[in-house]
């Protein structure tokens, strides 16, 4: 491998798409439960807290060792599930030489914790019942041995590497949204440059989880009372924790041609940002300032958002869309539930798959920001704005 | 020094400041005398109670402390304090201005005991369950806990501190983490997207869970009296390895860049290289052929032969396994000229800086090729009569080292090493 800083930037090729969600497995489920406009969504389980609970998943079809299945937790289950899906969509899966060569790089948050141990310390302790020892001993009694491994964020990546051989590298990035975004950014950076062939980049998240919708809701993230579409939360904001898996594989084109690897599209520009968000309108300045590093060619393209419904971002992020009006939108959260990390692989995997289905999937919106659009699709800008900081925009785009 | 490029054609990555905090002190100077007098840093915790733990001792940072008391808040100051010397050193940019990316290498971040028992106490009742606690939640009421245990809030807040420029990135490889920031900087810089990275290591997680943790996968040594001889890499005798706190920092730059601006160069990171291992969640493949591969790479990536590695800065946890299969694979990489190079592991005085350790590490061993002396393996009593490697035990060696290989492997099979070196190769 040479990366010379010279060298003209090399065309790269989404081959592979391993989406499981909330609505299902697999990219043409999607593509119906899209176009069906279907939208899962559970409001009894954490009331008043509403999420999209992952679709039935026969796990054993990606992961056959029952026993690797109990090293993991479920977002570790979900991620190497979507991740087999990724590298089938590819078809690279069980391709020794090429995955010993595979480039990986996954966003990630944590593990579930055992939320029955955590309790019983927590109510001990309010009790008064807790002396000096009482919390070691009661974890060094309590914790599965391997729960550790199971919360460890670089696990998911080596679960990955274990159930599906993917082992040329492997990193880890963490920080929300943003960790994905710049884990695309990064993978395409390094295979545009020679400095890698081939990466499989994703993430996952388990949104049926107390311990997270505690986490989100120190800041008041967090969805409830009745579920409404991303562009109607104005008056009620806030996100529906989601879950879902996605990965893509990603490809220099040479390296997908020379195995006669059919793209779905073209991964042309990733930009990352970080405004600070302690002014007003940073978020709009921070978008605007991207958009232009994309190469977009039209003022009545497509657009995928991942906007979360939590405000102040969503308006900020919705002015800076009101300034493209021809633009058709897209928000994944509608449909998926807002997925942190997860988010933006989602937007460019539906991009991607829009762009190979040759249309865009229809608007789910009644407040009709979001409008219809008929043509086929060549570019597609996916943004990712995060709940509380990280800002990011891609171009993906028909091969020529 | 030459050529703005290496070998490779690619732009050479030089470091222009360094800046580290262990538990031997803050600072370079500090932790330099320290390291080479062959001190230790590892001591019987006092920060929290240790009662019912098999492991009582760690490398902690208690010169340090934070307030409101949190690891994450703790890990944020020791990154800071890494990254001031960096940048004093450097006097790159301007004040909170740095001119290029960060890369973060941090422990994973979560809600933390105190955290959570404050939660439980907010409920207001004695038997509760989650959705008690879910609801006590809202409001406001913890408003800060949200920032602090988002993931991306060290490297948001050091992002927001120095100026450095872009969306920062925080990584984990586990244990290789810190290696894994320098990569990613130097990766930047050869791409020419960058003409300066601040790489940055940090870990201050040393709490009861993450001790716990550690200690229910029998990876930490239980040899608590007296703390200071716990750690023993090498040895017949070692246990396992000690936690530990600690930051690293250093400012890459592309060597043109420097010169331009007429800086000091401190070292040169003249090659990269990481392979992952499929085996098995926390022990290596037996064959080892990952972390041979990983040291293969990372000769190719600097243009260098094996020969010509005159110093290899260990991972040397002091784990039974990991220092057999680092020695095996060593030996296999380097074949007859092993014998002649020293090999020292840092760990056995700071202990295992876990997140940081790679940085700590490659800072540590910069100083070395600055002072062409080699920090001990202190606790080195009992050799292993199966790990050969020529160990610097107990006391520092003078030696002639014009180029260093710094290893670190991690959980998940995260293998990564470095070569450092003093002039452009």
């Amino acid at each position: 491998m040479t990366d010379l800083k010279s060298a003209a930037p090399r065309e790269v090729w989404i081959t592979g798409i391993g989406i499981v969600s909330s609505l299902g497995e697999g990219l043409d489920a999607h593509w119906d439960a899209l176009n069906e406009k279907r939208i899962n969504t559970e409001d009894q389980r954490f009331a008043p807290y509403i999420v999209h609970p992952l679709a039935p998943v026969s796990f054993d079809a990606q992961i056959p060792k029952k026993g690797d299945q109990r090293q993991m937790e479920a977002w570790q289950r979900i991620g190497t599930y979507a991740a087999g899906l990724a590298l089938d969509s590819a078809g690279i899966k069980g391709n020794a030489e090429i995955l010993g060569r595979t480039d990986m790089i996954v966003a990630a948050g944590g593990g579930e914790r055992d939320l029955a141990v955590d309790l019983a310390i927590m109510n001990a302790d309010a009790k008064g019942n807790s002396g000096p020892g009482f919390l070691n001993e009661r974890l060094m009694n309590d914790l599965r041995p391997t729960l550790f491994l199971a919360q460890l964020s670089n696990l998911l990546a080596g679960n990955i590497a274990i159930v599906h051989g993917v082992s040329g590298t492997s990193r880890t990035f963490m920080g929300e949204e943003a960790a994905s975004i710049d884990a695309a950014r990064i993978a395409l950076a390094r295979i545009e440059s020679g400095q890698s062939d081939i990466a499989l980049v994703g993430a996952a998240h388990n949104g049926e989880r107390s311990d997270l919708l505690v986490l989100y809701e120190f800041g008041d993230f967090n969805l409830t009372g009745k579920y409404t579409p991303v562009w109607q939360r104005e008056n009620n904001s806030g996100f529906a924790l989601g879950s879902a898996g996605c990965f893509l594989v990603l490809e220099s084109r040479k390296h997908a041609e020379a195995r006669g690897a059919k793209p779905y599209a073209k991964l042309t520009k990733v930009v990352a940002d970080l405004a600070q968000r302690k002014q007003p309108g940073a978020v709009t300045r921070s978008l605007q300032a991207m958009w232009p590093k994309l190469g977009v060619l039209t003022d009545n393209g497509n657009l995928i958002t991942g906007a979360t419904g939590v405000e102040p971002v969503t308006s900020e992020e919705k002015a800076f869309l009101k300034q493209h009006p021809g633009f058709a939108v897209r928000a994944t959260g509608t449909m998926f539930g807002h997925t942190l990390e997860t988010q933006f692989p989602l937007g460019l995997a539906l991009a991607a798959l829009s762009i190979s289905r040759g249309a865009l999937f229809p608007p789910n919106d009644p407040t009709g920001f979001e409008v219809e659009k008929q043509d086929a699709p060549t570019q597609i800008v996916v943004v990712g704005a995060g709940h509380w900081q990280g800002e990011g925009m891609a171009l993906v785009e028909a091969v020529k | 020094m030459s050529a703005p490029r290496d070998k490779l054609g690619r732009p050479i990555v030089v470091v222009t400041g360094m800046g580290v905090v262990t538990s031997l002190g803050a600072g370079k100077q500090d932790n330099w005398t320290r390291l080479t007098a062959g001190e230790s840093g590892i001591r019987t915790v006092t920060r929290f109670p240790v009662d019912g733990l098999k492991t009582t001792m760690a490398g902690t940072v208690d010169f340090v402390t934070v307030n409101p008391a949190s690891s994450t808040g703790l890990t944020e100051r020791l990154a800071e304090l890494a990254t001031e010397e960096a940048l004093e050193q450097a006097a790159i940019g301007t004040k909170a201005n740095f001119p290029g990316p960060l890369f973060l290498a941090v422990a994973p971040v979560e809600v933390e005991w105190p955290q959570r028992l404050a939660l439980g106490r907010a409920t207001g009742k004695t038997e509760f369950d989650y959705g008690d606690v879910l609801r006590a939640s809202g409001g406001g009421k913890f408003g800060e806990f949200h920032h602090r245990f988002m993931f991306g809030s060290v490297a948001s807040h050091l992002a927001e501190t120095f100026g450095t420029k872009g969306s920062p990135i925080s990584l984990s490889t586990a244990c290789a983490s810190g290696a894994t920031a320098i990569q990613l900087g130097v990766e930047a810089i050869r791409r020419g997207e960058a003409d300066a990275a601040l790489c940055v290591g940090t870990d201050g997680s040393v709490n009861p869970e993450a001790l716990v943790r550690f200690s229910l996968l029998s990876a930490l040594s239980t040899q608590n009296d007296p703390p200071q001889a716990a750690s023993k890499p090498f040895s017949k005798n070692r246990d396992g390895f000690v936690m530990a706190e600690g930051a690293g920092a250093m400012v890459l730059e592309s060597y043109d860049s420097a010169m331009a601006r007429g800086a000091t160069i401190l070292g040169v990171v003249a090659g990269c290289g990481e392979l992952t291992d499929s085996f098995h969640r926390t022990r290596s493949s037996p064959d080892g052929k990952p972390i041979i591969g990983c040291m293969r790479k990372t000769l190719a990536d600097a243009g260098l032969e094996p020969e010509q590695i005159d110093h290899i800065n260990a991972h040397g946890t002091a784990t039974p396994e990991n220092d057999k299969m680092e020695y095996n694979t060593t030996a296999v990489v380097f074949g007859d000229h092993l014998p002649k190079i020293p090999v020292s592991s840092n760990k056995s005085m700071v202990g295992h800086t876990i997140s940081a350790a790679g940085a700590v590490e490659a800072v540590f061993s910069l100083l070395t090729l600055e002072h062409q002396r080699i920090p001990p393996t202190i606790n080195y009593q009992v050799p292993d009569p199966a790990i050969l490697f020529d160990v610097v035990g107990n006391t520092a060696r003078d030696a002639r080292v014009t180029a260093v290989m710094s290893n670190s492997f991690g959980f998940g099979g995260q293998n990564a090493s470095l070569i450092l070196t003093r002039e452009p190769v």
